[in-house]
């Protein structure tokens, strides 16, 4: 029963982390480029949602200001990149820390800020026949990445979506094909971001309830477990857009799973959270190239064995 | 059609390694014209079709096409006028993305990009009849990742896609020399089909001296950043790679350093 209930909560979170998922696929599969604005504009998202609920906005609609927040947290890394021709992982450092500072600020120089008005959670909680938490969370939470994966597969999809992906796999052809590069990429790390900033609004409203600004730590390593996790389990190269982001979501919730099941463990601490992630990375990376190279390692025997022992005279 | 008038252009400028890629070039092609080039590695071949895309922006000079100045254009919204086929055959196409979506993309060179669907219905029927000509067996195969050909289909589909949308100015930068010869040979047909029926504006560089005499209607030579010879009409029909031989043996001083350029 304990067992079930942990699965329960870890699926309700991972829910929630699967919209930065999202975010962090645009960036890392479509674009090519490992963005860390991840990191700072998750709590971006959570701080800007709570400051405007505790103003009285509407706690959905606070969920839209994230999202564009993120966008422009986004388009400071993609200008960054472009204009500026600082490479992806720095430009995105650089915004990930100018957010730090900018997150607190916008909590009024605190490290957090709890909710105290109505959090989308708790509308939900009011307007749906569900007493249990937990249970509101998965339902929204599959909701909301249904939506998503939807969206994202039609924009994709689009001219538009088409030329952000021919960006991200190959610029010379995709700026002989008259594509506006700098433009695509920026947009890219926009809806990433935007994406990333509706998570952490999500995660602020349905699980911690409370913007911190630390609570980004980390993100973008548990994004990049969440979409490996995904990858691996679910969908080899040739599986179609829909299903790699149905995929990226399924990771997210199983990687939630992992932890919170790892965390049941007498032995294992809280704290010990960030090193567990970071192990599951390292052999979620690790997995496929494993694999290949033991399956390399069978032929190789069997390859000899059979030199060996068919002819029954080897190297004489 | 494309006039480049006195374009210079170096790299590394201000340091021990200064080269000068391109001095004082001036070059004019008129509507119709299919110009091989030729000249040994550093004689400023793909730079002049760098400038003449926008990789590079010169230092000096200008380049025309059909009397708009575009030496300052950005490289992707000159790709409006021009169609491209790199030396790499990976260069031309987006391995991850299936045959029609590139089609698709090259489709959409000349057009605005906006929410519609980024390939329809009614286009893949065009594409299906446009790959069918390639007589690859491709017209099947449409919706495989382009990453599953091989170089020489992936650089029959980059040649189909540079001119999908008739432009301007098709420029060839060594398209066939990553390829086996039998398929640099099947891909040059395919290049001088397409070019002949479209009547297409085009300079192709190569290495291959048989290739520059035999194909196009002028062949000029390239040194040190010039255009040291050009030659158009019967003389170049009657052209021989002795001929160039010696030609290129002239304007280098007799150094013959250079053994890509003996490839014949």
């Amino acid at each position: 029963m304990n067992f079930l209930n942990t699965l329960q909560a870890g699926a309700a979170q991972g829910l929630w982390w699967a919209v930065m998922t999202l975010g962090v696929y645009i960036s890392y599969r479509v674009l090519d480029a490992a963005d860390l604005t991840v990191e700072g504009s998750f709590p971006l998202g959570a701080a800007v949602s709570v400051v405007c609920i505790n103003a009285g906005m509407n706690p959905f609609l606070a969920l839209l200001v994230a999202f564009v927040a993120g966008c422009l947290a986004g388009a400071v890394t993609g200008m960054l990149n472009t204009i500026c021709r600082i490479p992806p992982i720095l430009a995105g450092i650089l915004t990930m820390i100018a957010l730090y500072s900018v997150n607190i600020r916008i909590m009024s120089d605190r490290a957090s800020i709890t909710i105290a008005a109505d959090s989308a959670r708790t509308l939900l909680m009011h307007w749906l026949p569900i007493t249990n938490g937990t249970w509101v969370s998965i339902l929204g939470g599959i909701v909301t990445n249904a939506l998503l994966v939807a969206v994202l597969y039609l924009f994709f999809g689009t001219e538009i979506g088409c030329a952000m992906r021919a960006t991200g796999q190959n610029i010379h052809m995709a700026r002989a094909m008259g594509i506006h590069t700098r433009w695509m990429t920026i947009l890219g790390l926009m809806l990433s971001n935007g994406l990333v900033a509706l998570s952490g609004s999500f995660v602020a409203q349905f699980d911690y309830g409370s913007a911190m600004a630390t609570m980004g730590q980390g993100a973008i390593v548990i994004g990049l477990a969440s979409v490996i996790i995904g990858e691996v389990l679910f969908c080899h190269k040739d599986r179609s857009f829909a299903f790699k982001l149905i995929a990226v979501v399924l990771g997210a919730v199983i990687y939630r799973c992992i932890i919170a099941l790892a965390l049941q463990l007498d032995f294992l601490k809280a704290t010990d959270l960030k090193l567990i992630t970071a192990v599951i990375v390292v052999f979620a990376l690790s997995l496929p190239v494993l694999k290949k190279q033991f399956a390399q390692g069978k032929l190789r025997r069997e390859n000899e064995r059979k030199l060996n022992g068919g002819g029954g005279t080897e190297h004489a | 059609m494309l006039d480049i008038v006195q374009v210079e252009k170096s790299f590394n400028i201000g340091t021990v390694n200064e080269k000068k890629a391109l001095q004082n070039l001036n070059f004019h092609m008129n509507d119709g014209e299919f110009v091989t080039v030729i000249g040994g590695n550093g004689a400023g071949k793909s730079t002049m079709l760098n400038v003449i895309t926008g990789v590079y922006k010169p230092e000096g000079g200008k380049i025309f096409l059909d009397g708009q100045d575009i030496t300052y254009l950005e490289e992707w919204q000159r790709a409006k006028y021009l169609g491209r086929v790199f030396q790499d055959p990976m260069m031309g196409t987006a391995a991850n993305m299936q045959i029609e979506e590139n089609l698709a993309l090259a489709y959409r060179r000349t057009k605005k990009r906006g929410l519609s669907w980024g390939i329809s219905e009614k286009e893949k029927e065009y594409y299906r009849q446009s790959l069918a000509r390639l007589d690859l067996g491709l017209e099947d195969r449409m919706t495989a990742k382009v990453g599953l050909l091989s170089g020489g289909q992936r650089q029959a589909v980059t040649l189909l896609m540079a001119t999908l949308q008739k432009p301007k100015l098709l420029l060839l930068d060594e398209h066939t020399a990553a390829l086996d010869p039998k398929t640099a040979e099947k891909v040059l047909d395919l290049t001088r089909e397409l070019i002949e029926e479209e009547h297409l504006t085009t300079i192709m560089i190569t290495h291959n001296m048989r290739d520059a005499i035999r194909m196009g209607t002028r062949l000029v030579m390239m040194h040190q950043g010039r255009i040291v010879y050009s030659v158009a009409g019967e003389e170049k029909k009657n052209l021989k790679v002795e001929d160039l031989l010696q030609k290129f043996s002239e304007v280098s001083n007799g150094e013959f350093a250079n053994d890509r350029m003996l490839l014949l």
